[in-house]
């Protein structure tokens, strides 16, 4: 469960990394296919190296969706309607890799953040990314 | 037996000369507190662990966590016999103090959160995976003897 003290701080982080979503998205996504290499396998039809242009703009979008979510965490299943379609139908995503993903996307947090990402601040967003992930896995079944 | 690169070996011996083992140690351990609140049903004669201030400012937690640290640098000094080095405290942690092993995925989470935190852009993807892969194997021998 979120406080509304932790929503807004939430909110807040994302607000200040969407100048760097791409940075950060592509950091994520490359720390996720360095431990946890199965999740490549649904990049085969990319380009996933360091500094590619698929990895900058796949890494972005999934920072701006993050992004855009927090901005109303309370409406996450309207916000996220049609990723959760796209997740269920097209992607089929084993939703373990949402978990993989958020790990790593703490990580970049911490990376980029230092002493800001606060242990408060780190249980407020593994929560968000709970979240986030449940809801875009709701329609799988 | 584990089989670890040069790249591996190095990296793990380099991560754990350069982190503050009385700064990490409680840092990592009072964050496992803090995000995961669960995991002070372990603790219980520890104090106050009421928030997240309480627990970073509490001695026992602190004097934990070197603790803990103190333990994994034993595995940094014997990478190719992780297992055997901690039959013992494996045993403790099953047949004494009764830790569910899930936890301690937890806490070796916690760990590369705030190792990362303290190398910032040198912890890469590569040193990651390294220092994933070393936590795995001290996860997975902490939880042998487990029946």
């Amino acid at each position: 469960m979120l406080s509304n003290k932790e929503k807004m701080l939430i909110a807040e982080i994302w607000e200040s990394l969407t100048p760097v979503a791409e940075e950060i998205g592509a950091d994520a996504l490359l720390r996720m296919f360095a431990c946890f290499p199965g999740s490549k396998t649904y990049f085969s039809h990319l380009d996933i190296s360091r500094g590619s242009p698929h990895l900058l703009s796949h890494g972005k979008k999934i920072v701006l969706a993050l992004a855009e979510g927090s901005k109303d965490i309370s409406q996450l299943t309207v916000t996220l309607a049609p990723l959760q379609i796209m997740h269920a139908y097209q992607l089929r995503i084993d939703p373990i890799n949402f978990k993989l993903l958020s790990h790593c996307l703490l990580v970049a947090l911490s990376c980029h953040m230092r002493d800001d990402f606060t242990a408060v601040a780190h249980a407020a967003m593994d929560k968000y990314l709970s979240a986030f992930a449940a809801v875009l896995a709701e329609k799988y079944r | 037996m584990v089989e670890w690169t040069d790249f591996e070996r190095d990296t793990i011996k380099d991560i754990f000369s350069r982190i503050k083992y009385d700064v990490v140690g409680p840092a990592a351990f009072a964050r496992c507190l803090v995000v995961y609140p669960w995991t002070q049903r372990y603790f219980g004669g520890f104090g106050n662990l009421d928030n997240a201030a309480a627990i970073k400012g509490n001695p026992m937690v602190s004097k934990h966590g070197t603790t803990i640290i103190q333990g994994l640098d034993r595995a940094v000094k014997n990478m190719d016999d992780i297992e055997n080095t901690y039959t013992e405290l494996s045993v403790l942690h099953s047949e004494k103090l009764h830790v569910d092993p899930d936890n301690f995925k937890l806490l070796a989470d916690c760990l590369t959160i705030v190792v990362a935190a303290q190398l910032g852009k040198e912890f890469t993807g590569e040193v990651q995976a390294a220092f994933q892969k070393f936590l795995a194997v001290v996860v997975s021998s902490l939880g042998r003897q487990y029946h």
